[in-house]
């Protein structure tokens, strides 16, 4: 099923990606190209069968173990901080969200 | 030296016949030459280099040298390097300065090897040209109106252009591998697990796996010994004892099954390709190997499969790229909602874009069902075909890719066509599985072809040594392109 333009707009919202009006008809026109690609899964009879989120679960039927639940790392929020766009006193800086 | 694998270059450093800091100010004399023809390289720093050379070295003449002990090795700009750019080739992080290093970095900085450079990239390691990212396309040394393949493409084109004796790459769908035979050189994407993740941005993660790039697969299993390994940070790395990758080199290739799945010989395969890799699969058969014909009977979905896993992976993943923490941010908007709209539109790419969007569809209300589990369903078929190939052969082979190397810019307008690039490389990783590509040949243009040869779970060492059997007998993977000559 072809995506509508109202479509496009819809998941570039729910995406956080801006779509210009200029973009638009190309983004449409190649994500259809992928849907049509994609589109051949939902033909294919998988009843009964477990989905497989991750190869991990095939290679270690038990699951991966959980480490202890105990302090590793130290403070490094003055390196990490260095290399954010917009920061103050220790906090990241955001366009106000509360009036 | 240039052409020299790295057991070569090992025993020279060993016999003093040349120091790293001489050996490395080599390999960035011809990284200086010839890297603006080639765009492999994003970032080079020549005097850090230099210093890890001469640390290389000290640490030589005081008896602690390694295998890799001083020498160059070049980084896919995927793997975060502390105090120096990590770009993933997008304007994203075009300014991104690591606080800390990944544990591939870590391992071959331990190992003693010295980072020669950053190797460009498709923008997040979508895409199958290296054409997608932020600082140009790279071009491939056989014929620069060519590309290299991708993502992998920098490191694949380094190592081809002898501009680096060895490369790391990841590999989701085939970003290792791909490249590796668009360009004549051999990489390795290791089983699911096996290669740390930590500091490696991060893609599809149910699919993403290092693995190195060079000459020869003897040269992989040493970098695999480096690579290879648990590592807590990572909680998808596997706890299993430490590998010697090299095990296998000298086992004879006498009683080995090559499964030959008859997917992967039809009509989809360049008739050239084909011809050469039967030409190598013959002189397995030679050796004494057996060829069993099977069927991958999924295979056939696989792509259709990866194309819902992996953006929806990807939609999940790059939502962390919010202009807030790092990275970049729009210069002008309005509201908290408007700064990450703007700036992730001006931060990404078109195909990064693309992704993030067919993701967010797949895994939308009212479509989950129908995409996204149902393609995580194939992708259990897909991984019991393999299953049960494997209980009736020990390797499975045929060819990397469906062509040899196309023009830059020829699928620029149809995503889909890029991706059928991929078609014998995306079933191995929704497996879990290793599988390596190897050079066996030339079309009529020049162009290298690729081998692929896919294991078991954790066969790595199996697969290095038929391959290294393969290449005592040829000599494709030391042809120089004539582009770049040494």
């Amino acid at each position: 099923m072809p995506l509508s333009p109202e479509q496009i707009q819809r998941l570039a919202r729910l995406a956080r990606v801006a779509v210009s009006p200029e973009e638009s008809s190309a983004v449409r026109e190649q994500l259809n190209r992928v849907l049509k690609l994609i589109d051949e899964l939902r033909a294919v009879d998988t009843t009964g069968i477990e989905p497989m989120s991750h190869p991990v679960a095939e290679l270690i039927p038990a699951g991966q173990r959980l480490r202890d639940d105990e302090v590793t790392e130290s403070d490094c929020h003055a390196e990490y901080q260095s290399v954010a766009p917009a920061v103050e006193r220790g906090l990241y800086l955001v366009p106000k969200v509360i009036e | 030296m240039l052409n020299s694998t790295l057991c070569e270059l090992s025993a020279a450093l060993e016999r003093r016949a040349i120091s790293s800091v001489e050996l490395t100010r080599l390999f960035l004399d011809r990284v200086e030459r010839l890297n603006g023809a080639l765009n492999a390289f994003i970032t080079v720093d020549a005097q850090r280099s230099l210093g890890e050379a001469h640390a290389a070295d000290q640490v030589r003449a005081a008896g602690g040298a390694g295998p890799l002990t001083g020498i160059p090795v070049a980084h896919k700009d995927i793997f975060c390097t502390r105090g120096m750019l990590t770009t993933c080739g997008s304007k994203m992080l075009a300014d991104f300065v690591s606080p800390y290093d990944a544990h591939v970095i870590e391992r071959f900085a331990s190992a003693g090897a010295v980072l020669l450079g950053k190797t460009n990239m498709d923008e997040f390691a979508m895409g199958s040209s290296s054409e997608s990212s932020f600082f140009g396309p790279v071009r491939n040394p056989w014929d620069r109106a060519r590309v290299p393949g991708g993502s992998s493409g920098g490191s694949a084109a380094a190592v081809a252009a002898r501009l680096a004796p060895a490369a790391t790459g990841t590999d989701t769908g085939g970003s290792i591998r791909q490249p590796a035979a668009f360009t004549g050189v051999c990489g390795l994407k290791p089983t699911y697990g096996v290669v740390s993740r930590y500091g490696m941005v991060a893609f599809a993660s149910s699919l993403d796996q290092g693995g190195p790039m060079a000459k020869t697969a003897q040269d992989l299993a040493l970098l695999m010994n480096v690579m290879g390994g648990h590592d807590a940070r990572d909680s998808t790395s596997l706890a299993r004892d430490a590998e010697d990758y090299t095990r296998e080199l000298q086992t004879p290739l006498a009683g080995l099954r090559i499964g030959l799945p008859r997917e992967y010989f039809g009509t989809g395969c360049a008739p050239h390709v084909l011809a050469r890799v039967r030409e190598a699969i013959a002189w397995f058969e030679s050796q004494g190997a057996k060829l069993i014909d099977l069927a991958l009977p999924n295979s056939g979905l696989a792509l259709a499969a990866y194309y819902v896993i992996a953006p929806a992976e990807a939609s999940s993943n790059l939502s962390r790229f919010d202009g807030v923490r790092y990275g970049h941010r729009a210069r002008a908007y309005g509201d908290l909602a408007d700064m990450y709209c703007r700036t992730r539109a001006e931060g990404f790419g078109a195909e990064v874009k693309r992704r993030i969007l067919i993701g967010t569809y797949v895994l939308s209300h009212g479509y989950y069902d129908a995409y996204y589990l149902q393609a995580q369903k194939v992708r259990r078929l897909i991984a019991r075909d393999f299953a049960a190939a494997f209980a009736r052969c020990d390797v499975i082979m045929g060819p990397t890719a469906p062509s040899t190397a196309f023009p830059l810019g020829a699928n620029a307008d149809d995503p889909v066509q890029m991706y059928l690039n991929d078609i014998y490389t995306i079933p191995a990783p929704l497996s879990g599985l290793p599988a390596l590509s190897i050079p066996c040949g030339f079309d009529g243009a020049g162009l290298p072809i690729g081998l692929q040869l896919t294991g078991s779970h954790f066969a790595e060492a199996r697969l290095l040594g038929a391959a290294h059997r393969y290449q005592q007998a040829t000599d494709w993977h030391l042809r120089v392109p004539a582009e770049t000559p040494l």
